[in-house]
């Protein structure tokens, strides 16, 4: 399978996402870079990395939607392709009406770098189906503005549809708001669109990929070929 | 030339978690009668005077400089 890992100026994950899918999992993967137009087609799963794209200017990820890729990122989401946005990545996927809701400045204002625990919500996504509903995954975070919000309709569709597939936990799995890092509504750390070939969430599944760098809870996140 | 001047705020009913910390502040800082804070972004645009100012600065305000899921906006036009 090849993957693509879109560069925006200020992303600062790209190399993370290369390495996790190159050597790690070892696909095939091109960097795709902010200022290009032309079809995804041939990739079986796009990353939108993390990082700082524009500076976070005016809003995370407002600059990032308005990219030459994006266009391309559309089309491609809309065929069914598969894209997963990545911290920045998850803030420019809303930005860009391709999630539902946004991401604000984290309730405590600190820019919250630690490993934290979420649980699998929903199994049956193609980026989710090698763990098991409930299982407990430890990711790194590291953001400023990770607390998703959305309105109340937003809320309710998105848990009549399961779209909800990441939310903060404790260790054992219990939904408590000491074990929320940004205070998201709901405990929410990651959101599908209703057809489930976009994701985004706040922890980075590419940094956790080899026991090494304490966790490789995210590798079967990014397993997404065979 | 036309210039309008917008300010930016979180939807009242979200967390301005800025603004709440400010408020704190001010509280020791002695000012107790304050209730409220909230923080926002100021934005002056210089505009051509072509077409309705009014409608061009609604239209950049839904499509960028406002995020509508969470903000809101409102703006003047003067002609200076």
């Amino acid at each position: 399978m090849k993957a693509g890992v879109i560069v925006f100026p200020g992303s600062n994950c790209d190399r993370d996402a290369y390495h996790a899918l190159r050597d790690v999992l070892g696909y095939e993967v091109d960097y795709l870079w902010h200022a290009e137009r032309r079809p995804l087609d041939e990739y079986g799963l796009i990353i939108v990395p993390g990082g700082f794209s524009y500076g976070d200017y005016l809003r995370p990820g407002a600059i990032a939607r308005f990219a030459p890729i994006m266009e391309a990122v559309r089309a491609y989401a809309e065929r069914g392709g598969l894209v997963l946005g990545i911290c920045n990545g998850f803030q420019i996927l809303c930005e860009a009406g391709l999630l539902p809701g946004a991401l604000t400045r984290n309730t405590g204002l600190k820019f919250r770098c630690r490993h934290v625990y979420v649980r699998v919500e929903n199994a049956r996504t193609p980026f989710t189906r090698r763990y098991h509903e409930g299982e407990v995954l430890k990711l790194p975070i590291a953001h400023g503005d990770g607390r998703y919000v959305c309105d109340e309709a937003t809320l309710a569709q998105l848990r009549r549809n399961r779209q909800i597939i990441f939310r903060y936990c404790a260790p054992d799995g219990a939904i408590d708001p000491t074990w929320n890092p940004n205070g998201s509504v709901d405990a929410i750390a990651g959101v599908a669109n209703e057809r489930f070939n976009v994701l985004g969430m706040m922890p980075h599944p590419e940094r956790a990929c080899e026991l090494l760098l304490g966790s490789e809870d995210g590798r079967r996140l990014l397993q997404v070929a065979g | 030339m036309p210039r309008a001047r917008i300010i930016v705020t979180l939807k009242p009913g979200l967390l301005d978690a800025q603004g709440r910390v400010l408020q704190e502040a001010l509280h020791q800082l002695g000012f107790e009668q304050v209730q409220g804070v909230r923080v926002g972004k100021y934005l002056e645009v210089e505009l051509q005077p072509d077409g309705d100012p009014e409608e061009q600065i609604e239209a950049m305000c839904r499509q960028l400089l406002a995020n509508p899921v969470i903000e809101q906006y409102r703006y003047e036009v003067v002609d200076e």
